[in-house]
């Protein structure tokens, strides 16, 4: 078809075959990309990036590591000082973890305040949230890889959560552990789908940019382009922005790694696991800690792993309980407010899932799980109804050329969804 | 489970058959209905039959299962002390009770327990107490076995991860776990040697 497009005759011969070239040109050069995107957006292509960077050195990582009880602990130590550039490596893959969250985590709220999961984009939204998942475990069953202290009992905490669950929830948490408590056999597995579900996080990562691609990306004026006056190409606008963007990320990258690179680690877990005893005060690795705060926060074990759970769960029927057509926040003063409340809320569930679980701070988990939920549950679906949102920009171009024709665009939005 | 047509790619001869013959290719459709459907369960049970050994295989090993048991040498834990040892992979807390602690435990009313259980229900020996020292919350072990850590509001282990309180029969009192610390099949030997396992 599009062939002729290329003037080497190789490639020419190559995509008549096989049109892996058509195929990039179409989704990486002359893909029509909304004019108007902020630097917000620069963070998918940045999660990307990480987890390139986590499956490399993840794989270098894999040949000098050793996944048994006794010899696990010290192997990571031997890659620490003895292998060459071990250290480098391991400070990579061990601060890549917490820099994927990040950009993960401001992807997401990208998402929410732009209004990203809305029609037609519910799937895109759906799979992220899948994506979400499965680093989670990802990063859980790496966390016990080095066999410290916090790995093991982070193990033996969160492989207890399932058995919350009624009638069946010991023979299920007996079979994760393939024993009677975290031991042997349990890293054994844990190595074993540690390294397996990064890749299953590509082939998600492939279902994600399929359906991107489909309609494109969300833009923070939030109304579709109305034709090509409104796009630009992919290559090189976004390209060169998503380089600029990679740039600044790495550079914050590397200061972590070469300067604090056990900031966001604790230090708890340098001491060899012993399964004798638990240390006085046990916290997760920080990108689950808002999580962490709703399992305590519930004071039944049952009802405190379904909220856990449920937090995440009810990111996959968002698009459904945000009902309003309007998809930036930009447009919607109400839900501009809530969206920040929502932020403070999920920031004051971080620090309260690090702190320890008496007094006032038992109190106000509560408070801000109970927030948490609303927000979804009671808030979006009212403000769909009762909000009435500014008047939208006719079109992209308009916004941004600063355009004055501002009026009556709500509605043409509401009749087109 | 009737198709109407019964056979797709027969349709075009469909049309000139007769209704008798049309009869027989509805009892035909039905005949291959059922094959259909047969072989999908005989794929399926294949399927599962090929998946169990790769699922089960996740559980515990025979080794693992071998239950081992062991021997503990109490005579030297003196009144008011406690040991840990370890026992299939856990720590099990045998702790010499205190007068004090044996009456505060048998004196509690059934109503004030999240988990109601007696005491004498609990201890072979009133003046031992075995249990498994793992929280049954989410797996950590309490805290209480040594002199000066934290007992609890209860006088007997606390759970620094979660906050669960047991008594001095370590049975829960307050806090996230849901019933009391677990006590392991376990006899006395002689009066100082308990076999546990």
């Amino acid at each position: 078809m599009s062939a002729d497009k290329f003037s080497n005759p190789v490639v020419r011969w190559i995509d008549h075959r096989l049109p892996i070239f058509s195929f990039m040109d179409h989704e990486l050069n002359e893909y029509p990309t909304p004019k108007n995107l902020n630097y917000f957006w620069n963070f998918g292509s940045l999660a990307g990036v990480s987890l390139v960077i986590m499956i490399v050195t993840g794989i270098v990582l894999a040949m000098s590591y050793t996944p048994h009880v006794d010899y696990a602990f010290q192997s990571v130590e031997r890659i620490m000082r003895d292998v060459n550039h071990g250290w480098l490596l391991r400070y990579i893959h061990m601060n890549g973890a917490s820099f994927f969250f990040i950009v993960v985590f401001i992807h997401i709220f990208r998402g929410l305040y732009y209004g990203s999961y809305k029609a037609p984009r519910e799937l895109l939204w759906i799979l992220g949230v899948l994506i979400l998942l499965l680093m989670m475990a990802t990063a859980f069953m790496g966390y016990v890889l080095p066999w410290g202290q916090m790995s093991f009992w982070g193990a033996t905490v969160i492989t207890n959560l399932f058995s919350a669950i009624p009638f069946i929830g010991d023979s299920i948490v007996t079979f994760l552990w393939g024993g009677f408590s975290v031991d042997n056999p349990t890293l054994n597995r844990f190595f074993a789908l540690h390294y397996l579900m990064p890749f299953l996080i590509v082939g998600v990562v492939i279902l994600h940019l399929v359906a991107l691609h489909r309609f494109g990306s969300n833009n923070p004026i939030g109304i579709d382009p109305s034709g090509p006056q409104d796009t630009v190409p992919f290559h090189p606008y976004y390209t060169i922005k998503d380089f600029f963007g990679l740039s600044v990320f790495l550079t914050l990258f590397a200061a972590a790694i070469f300067f604090f690179p056990n900031f966001m680690g604790h230090p708890d877990n340098y001491i060899p696991a012993n399964p004798m005893q638990t240390p006085a005060h046990i916290v997760p690795e920080w990108y689950f800690l808002p999580f962490y705060a709703i399992l305590r926060a519930v004071p039944d074990k049952l009802g405190g792993v379904l909220a856990m759970f449920g937090a995440i769960a009810v990111l996959f029927i968002l698009p459904w309980l945000d009902r309003s057509p309007i998809r930036s926040g930009n447009f919607r003063p109400i839900f501009k407010i809530f969206f920040w409340v929502f932020f403070a809320d999920c920031i004051a569930l971080g620090y309260l899932g690090g702190m320890p679980a008496e007094g006032i701070y038992v109190v106000l988990s509560r408070v801000a799980t109970a927030w948490y939920f609303l927000h979804f549950l009671v808030i979006l679906p009212l403000l769909s109804v009762i909000e009435t949102p500014k008047p939208l920009p006719q079109s992209l171009s308009k916004s941004v050329l600063g355009g004055s024709a501002m009026a009556g665009a709500a509605s043409a939005v509401k009749e087109k969804v | 489970m009737i198709r109407s047509p019964p056979i797709k790619c027969g349709e075009g001869k469909m049309a000139k058959t007769n209704t008798s013959k049309q009869e027989d290719t509805q009892v035909d459709g039905r005949r291959r209905d059922f094959i259909v459907v047969a072989s999908y369960a005989m794929a399926g049970i294949g399927a599962a039959a090929v998946a169990w050994p790769l699922i089960d295989q996740m559980n515990p090993a025979a080794d693992t299962l071998a239950l081992a048991s062991i021997e503990v040498d109490i005579s030297k834990i003196d009144i008011g002390q406690s040991i840990t040892v370890k026992w299939r992979g856990k720590p099990v807390f045998i702790r010499h009770r205190t007068e004090d602690e044996i009456n505060t435990a048998q004196s509690v009313e059934l109503s004030q327990l999240k988990d109601p259980q007696l005491d004498v229900d609990r201890v072979s020996n009133p003046k031992y107490l075995v249990m498994i020292g793992v929280c049954t919350h989410l797996g950590c072990v309490p805290l209480g076995q040594k002199t000066g850590e934290i007992k609890g509001e209860y006088d007997g282990w606390f759970c620094p991860c979660h906050g669960s309180h047991y008594d001095s029969s370590g049975r829960i009192r307050k806090g996230p776990a849901p019933v009391n610390l677990e006590i392991p099949p376990y006899t006395f030997e002689t009066e100082s040697l308990i076999k546990i396992g």
